[in-house]
């Protein structure tokens, strides 16, 4: 026996390092016929780790401190910029980490688009989806959180407004947004707070969620394009015959989806680090200024979709709770797919033109209202929000209705199928159809 | 029913001519600045009218006075011509105006400019140093084109001279906001009536490329890591990947 072996026997005795490896890795059936949409579980992981790395290296020189320096520039706000120019590698950091909130979320809508197009929610896989929404929940209070940390303009503004909304909760609402700023308005106690939950709070529970996550998707088994359950259809020594070991298939499959979104992430990092004001908004570049409003409030585009419902819903019965009240119901919707979902089938290929009418609806008025929310209101503006808020919730509560009985003339096959040609067109044309719409809308509204 | 129709139509048509929408913000439209941050004689000319002028009053503390020794200065050549004899080389671009006294001069304190220009822009900022115009209603004397009401005074005016604001129809009918300079100064020229003010135009590109090279100095550099980095990735990593993907996978039917 060789020192390695003796050392992981060693190890085995006392832990269960080998079979947890088995178990999660190397004998892990995944179904061969994972897609594009794939990708992007295994890069949200990339990205998390990203995250956790540059933002331990950035608390090494940020000073979340609201109060002015010499200079009058606040404390917070003149530490980014002493990463940005006196900390050796700081700016790469420091990019990265804005860079890495943007590309977290793009790569999570896009993750769990793959799980409403597939099916991926539905039975047996429900706790995998709510554990993933409460990911999504707990990310966006990271994000929005972590906004606040430079203490620019919008970063004072946004929070400013997003605690307010709190307050426009009836009776407990005014003492429940002093209690979360830990002041009158926005400030010092605020900032701290923030920091406090940013870097060790909200991260903590994100942790605990993903392996929730995972261990909840090993339990059952990953879904597939066709919604094929592979455990199905085994060969004599148990193994799904339509299943890979996830190590080396997938591992070597994931490195080249890293690879491409490295190139993307480096092009912007190196590049285009504001995105055009959306990674980086210009505003923010200007510190924290309590007394001085900016014209226009935009939240960071991952949030613009729920921005924009907040916004359609108009006040009534003298308060403005609803719009609040619709916004949290837009989020906490995703997690009930499970059990809205009343199709026999789980994929979009074997479903009927129902649910495919209903999701390009959804994904026009996704798309729509986080363009919309990005903008000032006018009053076409807002009249446009509506639509696509109804339009929202109709997809979601409609569903127990439209998707009943709701399947394609294609009967769901017993083994899964791999890519075609005709397939990569399709998705291809599917693509290039929704940037150039989006183009046009945006050109428009 | 009929009501939500006719107002569907009128959004779409409210929406047509409301194109460009994300692209453009309010105010007048920007000339582009004709800067490059890779011109490092642009930049020292730039520094040293932004050290001579801008710095009496405004501070631009995130910037060393060291750092300068990245678009060619030498550490002599700056503590020479850019610095008081007090400061020392390592020392962030701070100003002695008293906050309180700035309040009461100019209405408010005049901002920090160390990251202006990521806030603002660069055409923003090279309309706003060209556009001063003369305005008796205003304090100080002064207005601005693309900044109206401004607190600042037009301290380049002897430079740049006086310019006034005209309102012109264009030719749609359109009212247009243009100035016109009445006064030369010792870097503009009026000849029978017409304004040639190519060199002030030139040092005031040069102070905006020097404002935004301090906004993000290391800017230059990033794209150059940056370029290193893409080659890295697509002609190392990418191809590696993808022939040990292709390689793994060649028995999966």
């Amino acid at each position: 026996m060789s020192k390695g072996q003796q050392l992981l026997n060693w190890i085995d005795d006392r832990f269960p390092l080998s079979s947890m490896l088995k178990e999660h890795v190397t004998e892990y059936y995944a179904p061969k016929n994972f897609n594009f949409w794939y990708f992007f579980g295994s890069l949200a992981m990339l990205v998390l780790v990203i995250q956790i790395v540059t933002g331990i290296f950035l608390t090494m020189n940020y000073k979340p401190d609201g109060t002015l320096n010499g200079s009058g520039i606040p404390v917070a706000f003149a530490s980014v910029e002493y990463i940005m120019r006196d900390v050796a590698g700081g700016w790469v950091i420091r990019y990265m980490h804005s860079t890495g909130a943007s590309m977290f979320f793009v790569v999570v809508y896009l993750h769990m688009f793959r799980g409403l197009i597939y099916g991926s929610y539905k039975q047996p896989r429900e706790l995998v989806w709510v554990f993933g929404t409460l990911i999504f929940l707990c990310l966006m209070a990271e994000a929005f959180m972590g906004y606040l940390l430079p203490w620019g303009q919008m970063s004072f503004w946004g929070a400013q407004v997003i605690v307010n909304l709190f307050a426009s909760i009836p009776v407990i609402g005014p003492d429940l947004s002093v209690f979360i700023r830990g002041d009158f308005v926005v400030g010092d106690a605020t900032l701290n707070r923030f920091f406090a939950l940013h870097v060790i709070a909200v991260p903590l529970i994100l942790l605990a969620l993903v392996v929730a996550h995972l261990i909840a998707l090993h339990e059952v088994g990953s879904n597939n394009p066709d919604g094929v359950e592979i455990k199905k259809q085994k060969d004599d020594k148990g193994i799904p015959l339509d299943g890979i070991p996830f190590h080396p298939y997938y591992t070597v499959k994931d490195v080249l989806g890293v690879a491409v979104f490295l190139i993307v992430f480096s092009a912007i990092v190196f590049f285009a680090p504001e995105m055009g004001g959306f990674f980086l908004e210009h505003p923010n570049f200007d510190q924290a200024d309590p007394l001085k409003t900016p014209p226009h409030i935009a939240p960071v585009w991952y949030f613009t979709p729920f921005y924009a419902i907040l916004r359609a819903v108009p006040s009534f019965a003298g308060t403005q709770v609803w719009g609040v009240l619709a916004m949290g119901a837009a989020v906490v919707l995703i997690a009930f797919l499970p059990w809205l979902d009343k199709s026999p089938v789980k994929s979009i290929r074997y479903r009927g033109s129902k649910f495919k009418t209903m999701l390009v609806l959804f994904i026009i008025s996704f798309i729509g209202l986080g363009m919309l929310g990005a903008l000032p209101s006018t009053n076409t503006r807002t009249l446009v929000a509506q639509i696509f808020s109804v339009v929202y919730f109709a997809f979601f509560l409609g569903m127990p209705f439209y998707t009943k009985n709701d399947v394609g003339t294609t009967p769901v096959p017993t083994r899964v199928t791999m890519s075609t040609p005709a397939r990569q067109v399709r998705f291809a044309v599917l693509v290039v159809v929704t940037l150039v719409a989006a183009t046009l809308f945006a050109k428009f509204i | 029913m009929n009501k939500t129709i006719r107002q569907l139509i009128a959004a779409v048509a409210l929406v047509v001519p409301a194109a460009g929408a994300f692209a453009s913000a309010e105010g007048p439209a920007l000339e582009k600045a004709p800067i490059n941050v890779q011109d490092t004689e642009s930049l020292q000319r730039g520094a040293q009218i932004f050290v001579n002028n801008c710095l009496s009053c405004h501070s631009a503390s995130a910037m060393r006075y060291n750092r300068l020794t990245e678009i060619g200065l030498t550490e002599d050549q700056i503590k020479g011509n850019l610095m008081l004899a007090t400061d020392k080389i390592g020392e962030q671009m701070n100003v002695a105006m008293d906050k309180k006294d700035a309040k009461v001069w100019f209405g408010a304190v005049p901002p920090d400019l160390s990251v202006i220009a990521r806030s603002r822009g660069a055409d923003y900022l090279y309309g706003y140093l060209r556009g001063f115009y003369r305005d008796e209603t205003r304090p100080t004397g002064w207005n601005n084109l693309v900044f109206d009401k401004v607190g600042m005074p037009h301290i380049l005016w002897n430079w740049q001279g006086e310019q006034v604001l005209e309102t012109v129809k264009n030719a749609e009918g359109h009212e247009e906001h243009k100035l016109k300079l009445i006064k030369a100064g010792t870097l503009t020229k009026l000849e029978n009536g017409k304004a040639n003010t190519a060199e002030f135009d030139k040092r005031m590109a040069d102070l905006t490329n020097f404002m935004v090279y301090m906004a993000e100095p290391m800017q230059v550099k990033r794209q150059q890591i940056g370029y290193m980095v893409l080659l890295f990735l697509s002609l190392l990593l990418l191809p590696l990947a993808y022939f040990l993907k292709k390689e793994y996978w060649k028995d999966v039917h």
